[in-house]
């Protein structure tokens, strides 16, 4: 029998609305971490998952309360200690390692203080054993000369190396149970990938049990040996990793894994209808009926209990769950996308496109001197063809969406031409262009809650890039709201609504119907999809690609996600440092990729399946300054061949699968150099 | 899927609004004490014309500095005047004046602090700078200067009041805007090419303008102290119109044994002033709620 860490037992928490409603945000969860565990909880936006792993460190948010049930700790029960007893469990027993780090610590004192701190209060040691023990920490969090780094602020670090310190910190008290919410997902993929590695080592070193909180199940599935799938807070699937994840025999599980945009598969993920009911909306029946494909009568009336499967070792809130079990998850029927070929016809020409937030001094303004020799994005050089998808990838800092900035004027370029429709040159301040030019070129935002005017109706949003280029007013303008609203799938009922009574998904629903308001010939995506929980992502790029085919659009789509844009994009282009490293057809840049960046930036995605492990090639240094010559990677290559890189600017090559890179070794090495790894 | 009934998320007239902003503000003991001396001070400046037991300005020495009787409730003044009917009648000046002024104040200074947060650059920084010129003068010698070039007249006093309290609201409006600015829904509108124009109209205002509003009625008691500070020293209201700053400063050298005269103005100012500001936090308190309220649950 394994020793049991904590026990949740029957925990249920919740607030009072305005009217006295008990409405509950953890409905009986009943739960345990074993010694030396690693527990991943997994679940949208909503679904109670942080909640649960802040009550296991006894600790219920502002405004919430504890209906009922207990989590026990070391035969004690948290939610009934007062703070002074918490104190002495909080940080030696039960570590907590919240999610941006870069906020968490404090920005005015040193790392080597800060852990020195956490030191003085949960152990007992002297000074001199306290340094030891700090270089020791950093150490093993695999931070490089730990004795300078303590010496650093924390704005002086990395996202991952902060990260790193705050898994450091935690470690401090030697915990038994170490809570992380969400540790990775302001990272870069890269380094994201390193941290789990980490975090893997970690538990296996210090035998210390983990709750590991996030929406992510690829990262998840990197390191948790069970998971917890959390709907509206219930537990509706718990079980060994590599179970839930092959063979998800919950309805939402399976349609979560199914809505995942995967590496390997071309093709949009399928999506989910609907959206997780609010907290205090659902009285009777099934949470996740609504949505449920197998969803019959009873399922509504009556609420599943959370069973144990003997055989599989796995517990399932669902009457139907046996109908799943023969169903395999694996060869998923993904929607295929329409990839006709796209006719060389171009729309937009970038040329030799050069951007600088660096500011020029007055003189040199005057005699239009450049004074910038390494400006932040340089020498772009792509053509668009007319309805194709073209994605912009890479890590935070490439340069992407200052491209796409440049692009719809509101970025001064600094040097090369911007070309609309083979001849007419763009003007690189978005007040200089004419009515037409403008209304070709439309943007939808990363955020949705931001690029929606919150004291504005969703019929006053989009009426006005309709009355702005069109013109249009009264009956005429308000037909063609509804059409639009009809275009997205919405219905007419949603004018009168303001942003903040809509989820997220129908939000950002209402940005794309306003982009398509004005008829546009290219429409710029930022990361128009990672604000969102998986199974509305899927839903909207479903509707993208829906709406591209009926109206022949231009896509430009700026992700970090690998695997969304391997599912939405015709062509990649990939960026590292503002300077592009690879661009070609999709299915071949991720079939074959060529240049060592896309290999690194390929090999560290997570896949929602524990038998396929990230490949760490390279160090995840972050680099703030694109090098001032040569080229752009040589920081990081795995392949670097010395002052070649370092001196010369790389060509371009065009390989045989007909993806050009940028890159001193010849494009044959390369590929064969991959598969040999 | 979502089934919701529209005529749940009718778009509310303006209103509705604002009767449920007030409803909000005086379920709360502080906001409904507020708004209650508020309205009882306006329906008193409005009514106290026809209340008035006797003639504000009937002067009669032979009633000089009676102590309060059932005749005369609050006593006689220095000149044997009725202090009940003065004090009535002293909050009607100095509401009305306070009143434009403010609205004066928030107009320009809302404005132009929304317009310099929309540029920004050079513009921005050469207008704060007047503005922080602006403020470092102590407003009472400029308001003096003013006053005794231009003489006390209402035309002179509203927008000269105004121009003096708009200042601080410049940096109130042009934070506010900073606030919104970098918001993508401004980004979008300037992609889409929108006029600045357009963008102060449709973008910022419906976001900046609770904050404004708030500022203004805080201005608004501020600058009530500050006429009646003025007529206190002589260059506010003119006599013999009955005005609380000019009665404290006419009986204040008889406190010692005529303290009626003193302490009913004193009493009339400073309720209308604890009134005005317990009602403008109520406000800000009542927007700030409206504005977090998520989908109703």
């Amino acid at each position: 029998m394994e020793e049991i860490i904590q026990k949740v037992k029957n925990l249920s928490v919740g607030f009072k609305s305005q009217k006295g409603h008990e409405i509950s945000i953890l409905k009986n969860i009943t739960t345990d971490i074993k010694k030396g565990e690693t527990v991943g909880i997994v679940g949208e936006s909503g679904s109670g998952k942080s909640t649960l792993a802040l009550a296991m460190m006894g600790y219920v948010k502002q405004g919430l309360y504890k209906m009922e049930g207990e989590c026990i700790f070391n035969s004690s029960n948290l939610l009934n200690m007062n703070n002074r007893e918490l104190e002495k469990i909080r940080g030696r027993k039960i570590a907590m390692i919240p999610q941006n780090a870069g906020q968490s610590l404090t920005p005015n004192l040193k790392i080597g203080y800060q852990i020195d701190e956490a030191l003085k209060l949960h152990t007992s040691l002297n000074k001199n054993d306290r340094d030891k023990k700090i270089s020791e920490l950093l150490n093993k969090v695999r931070l490089p000369s730990p004795e300078t780094i303590a010496l650093r602020y924390p704005h002086e670090l990395s996202g991952g190396q902060q990260q790193r310190v705050a898994v450091g910190m935690a470690l401090a008290g030697n915990p038994d149970l170490l809570l992380l919410d969400e540790p990775t997902t302001g990272l870069d993929v890269t380094t994201q990938a390193h941290v789990l590695e980490l975090l893997n080592f970690i538990a296996k070193d210090t035998g210390t049990s983990m709750v590991y909180v996030s929406h992510d199940l690829g990262a998840i599935a990197q390191v948790s040996d069970r998971i917890i799938v959390m709907y509206s807070g219930e537990i509706v699937l718990e079980g060994p990793t590599r179970d839930i994840l092959q063979q998800p025999i919950h309805p939402y599980t399976y349609g979560l894994l199914k809505s995942i945009p995967k590496l390997s598969l071309a093709g949009l993920p399928d999506s989910m209808p609907g959206s997780q009911p609010q907290p205090g909306t659902k009285k009777k029946g099934c949470s996740f009926y609504d949505r449920c494909n197998l969803a019959e009568d009873k399922c509504k009336k009556n609420s599943p209990d959370l069973e144990y499967i003997n055989e599989l070792k796995t517990s399932v809130r669902c009457f139907n769950y046996k109908k799943l079990i023969k169903q395999k998850s694996e060869n998923q029927s993904n929607i295929k996308r329409n990839e006709k070929n796209i006719k060389v016809n171009e729309i937009l020409n970038l040329t030799d496109v050069s951007i600088s937030y660096a500011k020029q001094k007055l003189l040199d303004q005057i005699f239009n001197k450049i004074t910038d020799t390494n400006p932040t994005v340089k020498d772009i050089n792509i053509d668009i063809n007319k309805g194709e998808t073209i994605a912009l990838v890479g890590e935070s800092g490439s340069g992407k969406s200052t491209i796409l900035k440049s692009i719809a004027g509101l970025l001064r370029t600094k040097e090369g031409k911007i070309k609309f429709d083979k001849d007419r040159v763009l003007s690189n301040d978005v007040k200089k262009r004419n009515s037409s030019d403008l209304r070709a070129i439309q943007l939808i935002f990363q955020n949705p809650d931001e690029s929606l005017n919150p004291n504005h109706t969703v019929e006053e949003i989009l009426a006005q890039p309709l009355k702005l280029y069109f013109g249009l007013s009264g009956e005429e303008l308000k037909q063609n709201i509804i059409e639009l609203l009809e275009k997205v799938r919405l219905g007419k009922f949603y004018m009168s609504r303001y942003p903040r009574q809509l989820s997220g998904g129908e939000k950002q629903r209402v940005a794309v119907a306003r982009a398509f308001a004005a008829k546009p010939d290219i429409i710029l995506c930022d990361e128009v999809t990672s604000a969102l929980d998986v199974s509305v992502q899927a839903a909207v790029l479903n509707l993208l690609q829906k709406l591209k085919e009926d109206f022949g659009t231009t896509y430009i789509f700026v992700s970090h996600d690998l695997a969304v844009v391997r599912a939405i994009s015709d062509r990649v282009a990939v960026l590292y440092q503002g300077r592009l490293c690879e661009i070609g057809p999709s299915k071949n840049v991720y079939k074959f990729p060529s240049h060592p960046y896309t290999e690194v930036l390929l090999g560290a995605v997570l896949e929602p399946d524990p038998d396929i492990k990230p490949k760490l090639v390279a160090e995840d240094i972050v680099e703030d300054k694109p090098p001032e010559k040569g080229c752009c990677f040589q920081g990081r290559c795995p392949r670097f061949l010395g002052d070649q890189c370092k001196n010369e600017t790389p060509p371009w090559q065009i390989g045989d699968n007909g993806n050009a890179i940028r890159c001193h070794i010849n494009i044959k090495d390369l590929e064969k150099k991959q598969n040999g790894n | 899927m979502e089934t919701k009934k529209s005529s749940e998320f009718k778009k509310k007239s303006i209103f509705y609004k604002i009767s449920e902003v007030l409803v909000t503000m005086a379920s709360k003991p502080s906001g409904f004490i507020g708004l209650s001396i508020l309205f009882f001070h306006i329906l008193l400046a409005f009514s106290s014309p026809y209340l008035a037991p006797y003639d504000f300005k009937a002067i009669d020495p032979s009633l000089m500095l009676q102590a309060p009787s059932s005749e005369y409730w609050f006593g006689t003044d220095s000149l044997g005047r009725d202090v009940f009917t003065r004090t009535i009648m002293g909050g009607r000046t100095a509401l009305t004046i306070t009143f434009f002024g403010s609205l004066i104040a928030l107009l320009w200074g809302g404005l132009l602090g929304i317009f310099c947060g929309l540029v920004g650059g050079k513009v921005d920084d050469v207008v704060m700078r007047i503005v922080d010129a602006f403020l470092s003068i102590p407003w009472i010698l400029a308001m003096l200067l003013i006053v005794s070039l231009l003489g006390t007249s209402t035309e002179v006093l509203i927008p000269a009041l105004g121009f003096f309290y708009g200042k601080g609201i410049v940096r109130v409006a042009r934070a506010a805007t900073h606030d919104v600015i970098a918001k993508d829904f401004i980004v979008s509108a300037r992609a889409r090419g929108h006029s600045n124009l357009s963008i102060i109209w449709n973008e910022i205002i419906p976001n900046v303008r609770d904050a404004i509003l708030v500022e203004g009625a805080m201005r608004w008691s501020w600058m009530l102290l500050g006429f009646s500070s003025l007529s206190f020293l002589g260059f506010g209201v003119s006599p013999p119109t009955p005005d609380w700053g000019l009665m404290i400063s006419n009986a204040r050298g008889l406190m010692s044994f005529a303290y009626w005269a003193v302490i009913a103005p004193i009493v009339g100012l400073s309720s209308l002033i604890i009134g005005i500001n317990l009602t403008a936090d109520a406000f800000a308190k009542a927007l700030g709620i409206d504005r977090s309220t998520k989908a109703p649950v």
